[in-house]
This record gives C-alpha cells, structure tokens and sequence, in this order.
C-alpha cells in the first residue's frame, strides 16, 4: 500500500514536469499551429543554461530558485529569437515543414551545445537542502519531489490566470479559437505569436532546469523529452491546456506504475493508452477539431512526366548500371546505399504525397524490416532471399494491424500517433537484448556466396529497389492509386462516389510499410549488421527530409531527394564534425526557400507559361 | 413504386431542432424541389438522405428499402448521386479523371492495382461530360475550374452510375442565369426521359418555378407547404416566411 502511494507520488513528480513542458508546446501550437519540434531543444538549453548559471551562485533555496527563473528567461529571449528569425517565416506553410524546419533547429542546438558545454553528462552538485527527504507513511521521500509536485498545479493556475484575467490572455484564447478572425479585428498578430513563443519557451527552460537536480544535462534530453511531451499534447488535445495538464497526470501515472508492472516495456503501455484515447477521441480527450483557416493552395495535377525528363531517367537508370564496371569499393557502397534509399523515401511518398499520410516513424517499417532479415539469417539461418522477402511480408503485416489506428486520425495526429510507434519499435529492439542484441545490434549479416561480390550485391539492390519504386509508381497510376488520391483530395467526394476510404488508405499504409520493410531487408545485408538507429527518430526524419527535399507533389520528387540527400548525408559526414549543424542549416534554409522540393520547383519552372 | 420515401425524419443539433420530422415522397421521373430560406434544414436534411449524417428519428426508404443511417458509399451503391453545395472535387485530377473515379468506383476496378486507370472508362467520361457541356475541358485541371463549371462537372460525377435519385444542394448557384436554364432544362430532360427522381434544393426561384414538378417548404425545420408553383406561390405562410409576416417584431 505503501509502495502504491510513494509510487504514485513519483508519478506526480513526473507529470509536473511533464507539464511544464508539455503547457508550452500546447499554447504554441494553440496560437500558432506549429507543432515545435524545437520544444525539446529550448528545454535541453533551459538545463544547460540551468547548470551553468546554478553552479556559479549560491547553493541556497532562495538563489536555486533565481536560478531556475534565469534559466526561463534566457530561454524565452533565444525562443524569441527563434520566432522572429524562422517560425515567424513559416506560419503558412504545411505542417510538414514546419516540423521540418524545427527539426533542422533542433540539430543545429545539438551541435552547438556540444560545442559549448561538451559531450559529458552535466549533474548539478545537490547541496544538503536538495538531497533531504521526508518521512511519509514510514518511507522517505524526496522532498524535492514533494515541491515538483506542487508546481504543476500552481503553473496551470498561473497559466489560467494569465490567459482568462489578463487582455493578452483573452486575445490568446481568442487566436487559438480562430486567428483569421482575431487579425480581422486589427490585433497585432506579431506581437502576439511573438510573445505566446516566448512564454512557451520559458515554460519548457524551466522545465529543463527543474529537471537537473534528478538528472543531469544531457545531448539525449531534447529527443526524450519532445516524444512524451508529443504524446503529451496529442492526448490531451492540440493547444489545450487542460487536456495537457490531464494527460501529463495520465501519462506520469502511467510511467510510475509501468516501470513496476511491466519493467522494461513503459513505452508500450504508453503507447497503448494513446492509441486507445486517440481511436475513442481523434481529437485528444479535450481538444476539437481544428478550424480549417489555411487557405491551402490546391495539389496540382498529376501528369505524365515530359518525354525529356523519362529520357533523363532511362540514362541515370543506364549510368546506375554501368557504374560498378567504372567506381571504387567505396563510391559502391554509397550507390547501394542510394539505392535503398530510393525505395525508402518512394515507399513514404506513396502514404505522404498521394495519401495524404504524413508519417513521422516512417523507419519503424524500415527496422522491422531490416531486424526480421538479420534474425532470420542468424536466428533460424534462413538463406539471404528467403530474409529478403520475409522482411517486406513481416514489416507489411506489423502495417496492417497498427494502421488500423493509424487511418482514422488525420494531419499532426496522424503524424504524431507514427511518430510514438516508431518510438516503441525501436524501444523494444533496444531493451530485447537476448533478441536482437540491443545497443550492440545484430551482427554478421553476409549475403550469400553467390552475392558476395560488392558488385553483384549492387546489382541486386539496384534490381531490388527499383523494381519496387517503380511498382510503387506503377500503382499510383493505377484505379487503387487513383482511389487513393481521391480521399485525400476529397474525403466527400470519395464517399459519395462509393469509395471506402477507411480501407482504401490502410492498403497503401499495409504497401508503404512493406515497402520500406524491403528497403530494410536489403539494407541489413549490405552494411551486414542492424542496429537499433535503424529506428531512430533522426532515420525517420531521413526519409521525410528526401521526400520533401525532391517535392511531395511529384512522383519523380522521392526518387531525385533520395539522391540528393544521400549524397549531400555523405559529403557533410567526410566535410565536418559539425555535420548535424550543417544538415539543421541547409534544411531550415531549403524550407525557407524552396517549400516545393527539387522536382516541384523544377516542374513549377517547366510549366511557366505551359498551363491555364 | 416512389423512389425515395422519407417519414418522419428528425435531427437535433444540441437544442436545435434541425429537421423536426418531416415526410415526404419523390416519384421516378420526377423533380422535387425542397425550398426555404437559410437555416430552414434544406442541407441537413440531404445529409441526412445520403448518409453522412445519422438521424435521430425517422425512415428514409429508397425504392422500397431501408436506408436509413447506411454509410454514403453504400448509399451510392443502391444508386444515388449527390452534388454538394460547396462543391466537392478531386482537385489533383484532371476534369474527366474526376468522371472516370466515379465510374471505376461504381464497376467495382477501385481494387485493381497495375492496369493504368487513366485509358479505363475514358470515352464513357467523356460522353458524360459531354452531356454537361464540360467535353471542351475534359483535360483541364478540376482545381482551376471556374465555379459555375465545377457545378456541371459534379454532376457528371453525380450521373456516373446512372442513379435512380439525384440529390442536388444548390446546383446553381455561381452560375450565369443562362447557364442556370440550361442545366436544369438537363436534369429535367433526364427525369422525364431516364426516369430518374430529383430532389433539389435552390435559392434561385425563377429557376425553381420553371422546372419543378412540386415543391416543398420548409422553414425551421418543419414542411410548411407543399404543391406545384401555383399553390406555392398563393400561399401565406410561404410568404410570410420568405418575405417577414411582422409577427416576430411584435405584431403591431
């Protein structure tokens, strides 16, 4: 009984802080429809700056609280800054690239706070104050913790207080509910997003700060953080606050119990109580739908591509085949490399571009895919076709069952509800160490003799993937693709023509994961091992990164940003250490200047002057 | 047999009575026009026809069978065609890929997943447009259109699957007067050759007046009158109703 309530009171500890940083991300997108990946970022530097300036003044209460609260304004001055140099540019463009974009600020603060505090773990020395606990019901509890617990509380009072007594409150709320209108009514709309970012980032600052003396600092913490506070907020109800208050309690709560119940797996029941709330409440337990205010430029048509650029296509196809008789060892594995990367960037455009599905854990696909190849050649010794062609039957069936869920949300929510199952999958390849070796991977995975030859591999990865991309295209073109591009275009439409739209989109998600499960599978025989990056986040955002590199609008779009990216990824890795730093840069800035991607750009330019 | 047979049809929004259970038959080959002024619950009541909306009471028979509450898909199954009020169109598709969608739709090839769909049904669908006028820009983008065309081509759309009952909301509004004519005059030529039943709804009264068989009014959710253009134009509550009686200013 003990136990069960000390157990819940870390679990309220946890939701506090959970909040802090989940009310920020919240009130953002409430006002201005930006789902801030770059939320995590402001809350590592929050810890960061927290250290730094806690360890420089006195250990007492009084100073660690002044601490904490220079830690949030210095937050909210460089959120400031973020807003008024970036966000402030894309408030217009599609969702997708706008996570995109602060994705691309998210890797830039990796590597600025590795330059500046350095790769270490930063712990906060805890004076005697920090450390004491107090006795309840014969155990001790932190006493610190007692304090978290009642911050959460206290700052969703203040919020409310600020946001229903005050003139800027009201006319948050008012944004919130319909910003069109609120600019109609001549409110500076600026100022207003300006400052909601600001205070949104100081939430997450003084989270991040409020998170040392249980920490530390740390390069991981801006990942761990957003995914929760994601599911946080995707729970709750995009842009509302209490709906984020309830979910961090649900969510602590959860955890605490997790960690006793089911060790090992927490992510899981996370992830099956978000799905639950999100089939049951598609817009989170308190949030509704959101308004439709963008006026979104109409998809253009698809048509068939320009004799010149298929000509264009056979000849790199030609020169693709050619290539091993020419290069080195090392230009080959990069082609490889290419090559699968075509496939996983084709097979994400297929749910995207003319699904409508914008996936953020595309890479689940791609490491169910890849790990089922690998067990099966080292666990049941299966011969390499055989891993081969489970990877794309097992990543499409895992497809099937999960995009059951996954078909009936829309938009951030659909995003988000992939993003968290990616997350599991890659939580579970990393704890099932007996299975899948964990951190260390599955090593060992030769193709088999008659393969062995780079080249030949090549040659069959090349056949392999393209043969797939082109079938994917092949599909597009065909009465299901069609289908498919009717219920994005027009869910309306589609139903008041006949058309099942609920089973229509789960086919292509089922063909989109079993196509990156292909991609997988051939990617784990040539780099010969997997390992749990595989599904990382940061390989999710890869294949999002080729698709809206090349354009989501075109079919030629995945295949072009496939190579691309995959020869930019490279070059950046040879040319500096501060390659995640350049990869943020050169992403915010091809957001900022070319939202359609290399091949919408170009078919914008082919067609000036062509079309009505 | 009456193609359509709806009674006692009932929606409540909150404490709204939308549609406050209203009856009503359409025959084959004939065109009913369902009248009244904003927020009388002329397109609740649509939705309620085809599907996209649940009724909270009431029937709505479809030559002879319960549909009521089936989903839209399979309303169309059973052969209905809609057009909306704002209009709904594949916007990424070319004007005779949209005619093409429905009539892939409804041979049951939406499962088909190599042969090329833009050869299948191509001369079908463009015998459609034709019939709307819409031949000329068979190969336009259906997200450019004008609005008065997209109107024309939704019903082409609507016609794919040669249906027994054709739901119009307002087909034409945005159009020119002219245009007007001419595209009830078609759907009139279909009702009275085809033998296809037409309900619609219409703001534009001169229209209404010129094609409808009957008409129904209705205003806050109620049928207030129902006859040809004569009886409906004679009668007071209709006129109070469109045209403000005093009695809701105090009656003096």
């Amino acid at each position: 009984m003990n136990f069960l309530l000390l157990q819940a009171l870390t679990g309220l500890a946890a939701a506090s802080s959970l909040f802090l940083v989940s009310a920020g991300l919240t009130v953002i997108f409430g006002v201005t429809r930006v789902v801030n990946f770059a939320h995590g970022s402001l809350y590592l530097l929050g810890a960061y700056i927290g250290w730094s300036i806690l360890t420089r003044l006195p250990t007492d209460p009084g100073w660690f609280v002044l601490g904490i609260l220079l830690a949030g304004a210095a937050t909210a001055l460089l959120g400031l800054v973020l807003e008024t140099t970036l966000l402030r540019r894309i408030y217009r463009a599609p969702e997708l690239l706008q996570l995109l974009a602060t994705f691309g600020v998210v890797l830039m603060v990796q590597d600025i706070a590795l330059k500046i505090w350095g790769a270490q773990d930063l712990a906060l020395p805890r004076p005697r104050w920090l450390r004491a606990s107090v006795i309840l019901l014969g155990e001790r509890f932190p006493q610190f913790d007692l304090a978290l617990i009642a911050i959460g509380p206290l700052v969703l009072l203040l919020l409310w207080l600020l946001f229903t007594r005050t003139r800027w409150g009201t006319l948050v709320r008012a944004a919130t509910q319909d910003r069109d209108m609120v600019a109609a009514l001549g409110v500076d709309q600026r100022m207003l997003f300006t400052s909601v970012f600001a205070l949104g980032a100081a939430l997450a600052g003084i989270g991040g700060a409020l998170a040392l003396p249980d920490g530390s600092a740390n390069l991981q913490m801006d990942l761990s953080i957003i995914t929760d506070a994601f599911v946080v907020v995707v729970v709750g109800g995009l842009g509302s606050l209490p709906g984020a208050f309830l979910a961090s309690l649900l969510i602590g709560l959860l955890q605490a119990f997790g960690i006793v119940l089911i060790p090992g797996a927490t992510s899981i029941l996370v992830f099956a109580v978000m799905a639950v709330v999100l089939v049951l409440r598609p817009h989170g337990l308190l949030g509704r739908a959101q308004p439709v205010s963008r006026a979104e430029a109409p998809p253009s048509v698809v048509r068939a591509a320009p004799a010149s650029l298929r000509w264009a296509g056979v000849a790199a196809l030609a020169l693709a085949i050619a290539a091993p008789l020419v290069v080195g060892p090392f230009a080959l594995s990069v082609l490889t490399e290419m090559a699968v990367a075509v496939l996983f960037a084709a097979s994400l455009h297929f749910m995207m571009g003319p699904g409508g599905m914008p996936s953020f854990g595309h890479a689940a696909w791609f490491g169910i895919g890849a790990y089922t190849a690998a067990l099966a050649a080292k666990s049941l010794a299966l011969p390499m076709p055989a891993g081969m062609l489970l990877a794309p039957i097992v990543a499409g069936t895992v497809a099937l069952l999960f995009g059951w869920f996954v078909v009936r949300l829309s938009g951030v929510y659909l995003a988000m509800l992939t993003l968290a199952f990616a997350q599991i999958v890659w939580a579970v390849a990393f704890q099932s160490t007996g299975l899948t070796g964990g951190d260390n991977g599955v090593l060992g995975v030769w193709p088999a003799a008659w393969a062995a030859d780079p080249r030949v591999f090549y040659w069959l990865a090349l056949a392999v993937c393209l043969g797939a991309t082109l079938a994917l295209r092949r599909v597009l073109g065909s009465p299901f693709g069609y289908a498919l591009r009717a219920t994005r275009d027009s869910p309306l439409r589609a139903a008041a023509i006949g058309l099942d739209d609920g089973a229509i989109r789960l086919a292509a998600f089922a063909v989109a994961g079993a196509c990156a499960g292909l991609s997988g599978g051939i990617a784990a025989y040539s780099k010969g091992s997997v390992f749990p990056s595989f599904i990382a986040i940061g390989h999710s955002v890869d294949a999002l990164l080729m698709v809206l590199l090349g354009g989501v609008g075109t079919l030629a779009g995945p295949v072009i940003g496939a190579l691309a990216y995959t020869g930019l990824y490279d070059a950046l890795l040879l040319a500096t250490d501060l390659w995640r730093f350049a990869l943020g840069a050169i992403i915010v800035v091809l957001v900022l200047a070319f939202p359609d991607g290399i091949a919408g750009t170009a078919q914008r330019l082919w067609l000036r002057g062509r079309e009505a | 047999m009456n193609a359509l047979v709806v009674s006692g049809l009932q929606k409540r929004f909150g404490g709204v009575m939308a549609v406050a259970g209203i009856s009503f038959a359409v025959a084959p080959g004939e065109m009913l026009a369902l009248i009244g002024p904003n927020g009388a619950g002329k397109s609740t009541c649509f939705n309620m026809l085809n599907g996209q909306l649940r009724p909270d009471g009431g029937r709505v028979m479809l030559a002879g069978r319960d549909i009521t509450g089936l989903a839209p898909r399979r309303v169309f199954r059973l052969g209905v065609g809609r057009t909306f009020q704002i209009t709904a169109t594949f916007a990424s598709m070319t004007v005779r890929e949209n005619v093409q969608m429905a009539l892939l739709s409804h041979a049951g090839e939406i499962r088909r997943f190599w042969r090329p769909a833009a050869a299948m049904h191509a001369a079908e669908a463009q015998a459609l447009l034709a019939r709307v006028g819409m031949d000329g820009q068979a190969h336009r983008a259906a997200g450019v259109l004008a609005y008065g065309d997209l109107k024309r081509l939704e019903l082409a759309v609507a016609l794919a699957h040669a249906p027994r009952l054709l739901l119009m909301d307002e087909p034409t509004a945005g159009m020119a007067p002219a245009e007007r004519v001419a595209l009830m005059r078609l759907a009139r030529d279909l009702a009275t050759t085809g033998g296809l039943a037409v309900l619609f709804t219409e703001h534009d009264m001169d229209v209404v007046f010129d094609v409808a068989d009957r008409i129904l009014v209705l205003a806050r959710g109620e049928l207030i009158a129902e006859g040809d253009a004569a009886a409906i134009r004679a009668d007071t509550r209709v006129r109070q109703v469109y045209l403000g009686s005093g009695v809701t200013t105090g009656g003096h």
